[in-house]
């Protein structure tokens, strides 16, 4: 078995979160289950191998907050207008697969804005170029090239805040540059 | 708790019964999006983002119910795990069905991916781009 | 109250489930009826979240849990199978 050995800080996360699930499902968070509960979780990371996620290494908090609670509101807002939109426009809709070239090539920024443009109101992941990293988005009500650039503009908003958040110290810097200039 | 009629109880009791009408109309509104809009890529918006809502909406109507402080985790971990998978089984079935061109033309004002699609095919050298269905 | 808002909910998921099973039977594709389904459970997760709300117990989270996984490798499976099956030349 060849692998790479991986540090314990770079699976740290994962561990947490393990740990937070098993905690949770037994709804019981006393010293005795979080400890049998870490055991349990480096016991599955080591037999379940992965390929370790590449994390950027930062995670800002003060950023996450915020972002989760627009995240939040965008997700009821999504709701609401399909609601409006499958109400009111019915068959008449009309939609776009647009093409949104990503600043981030690192694939756990890829994978998280899409999911998260998933989920905000009318856009969907349809197909992912990932030596590009290049998103083609399926926008709902886009029914001219003002919508689609707005649309586009969402998407690249959305990955900022992600780079915001958890981007390498590089991307960082190129998306203050990008802002600034 | 209050010496008000309305205690806190009260007020929890209301919060969570609309929480849980507004999760059901989520389920209707995907039902309604899935009868009316008219392709499969529209949808899938209709089938993912209400019951993401919807299911956040009833769990929190039942960690209200509950009273209890420790079904919170659970609940969180649930809505958490529907977070991640609903945008990935969307994404797979979005993608095959643009693959296999269950889109209607007609409904879409652009599509940049056709571009790129037509151009991989040719590149390969296949020759199936005539076959449209609907 | 909580009788009403039973009633209430009762009412609009099965006029839901309704809606999602007439796209069932109609649905032109089989992804059409995938995603249906898939709204389905999601429909018989709500009716499960409503229970546990309503009679204040947590009995069914498992089953919860276990429907949403369900719906989430049955339409990934499905979804590969189809453009699996697609992309040979000339079938549809």
């Amino acid at each position: 078995m060849n692998r790479k050995r991986i540090s314990l800080r770079q699976e740290l996360p994962l561990l947490v979160w393990l740990v937070i699930v098993w905690c949770a499902l037994w709804q019981d968070f006393g010293p005795g289950n979080l400890l049998f509960g870490a055991l349990i979780a480096i016991v599955v990371a080591r037999l379940f191998y992965l390929p370790p996620v590449e994390l950027g290494g930062r995670f800002n908090v003060l950023r996450a907050v915020p972002f989760a609670l627009v995240f939040l509101a965008k997700v009821v807002a999504a709701s609401f207008q399909v609601l409006y939109l499958a109400v009111a426009k019915g068959p008449r809709v009309l939609s776009a697969v647009i093409a949104v070239p990503l600043r981030s090539h690192s694939d756990l920024l890829v994978t998280a804005t899409g999911h998260v443009i998933s989920l905000i109101p009318g856009s969907l992941v349809v197909e992912v170029d990932r030596s590009t990293s290049t998103l083609y988005i399926h926008g709902v009500n886009v029914r001219d090239a003002a919508d689609a650039a707005k649309l586009r503009k969402d998407v690249r908003d959305t990955e900022a805040g992600l780079i915001r958040i958890m981007g390498t110290k590089e991307e960082v810097s190129a998306l203050k540059q990008e802002v600034g200039s | 708790m209050n010496p008000e009629p309305f205690s806190a109880d009260m007020v929890i009791d209301a919060v969570s019964a609309v929480f849980m009408v507004v999760g059901a109309l989520m389920s209707l509104a995907a039902a309604v999006g899935l009868l009316r809009f008219p392709d499969l890529l529209s949808r899938m918006h209709a089938a993912t983002k209400p019951q993401v809502l919807g299911l956040f909406l009833l769990l929190s109507a039942v960690g209200l119910q509950m009273r209890s402080l420790w079904v919170w985790p659970v609940l969180v971990v649930a809505w958490i795990f529907q977070l991640l998978t609903v945008p990935v089984s969307a994404h797979m079935v979005g993608r095959a069905g643009y693959r296999t061109k269950h889109l209607h033309r007609e409904r879409l004002s652009s599509d940049e991916l056709e571009a790129v699609v037509q151009h991989a095919a040719r590149k390969r050298g296949s020759t199936d781009e005539e076959q449209r269905g609907g | 109250m909580m009788q009403l808002v039973l009633t209430v909910t009762a009412v609009v998921l099965s006029l839901a489930a309704a809606g999602v099973i007439i796209r069932i039977a109609r649905g032109p594709s089989l992804l059409d009826r995938v995603l249906a389904a898939d709204v389905l459970l999601g429909i018989l997760g709500a009716a499960l979240c409503i229970d546990m709300a309503v009679n204040r117990h947590l009995n069914n989270l498992m089953l919860l849990v276990a429907v949403s996984i369900i719906g989430f490798i049955g339409s990934v499976t499905v979804a590969r199978f189809v453009a699996d099956r697609r992309e040979q030349p000339r079938e549809s």
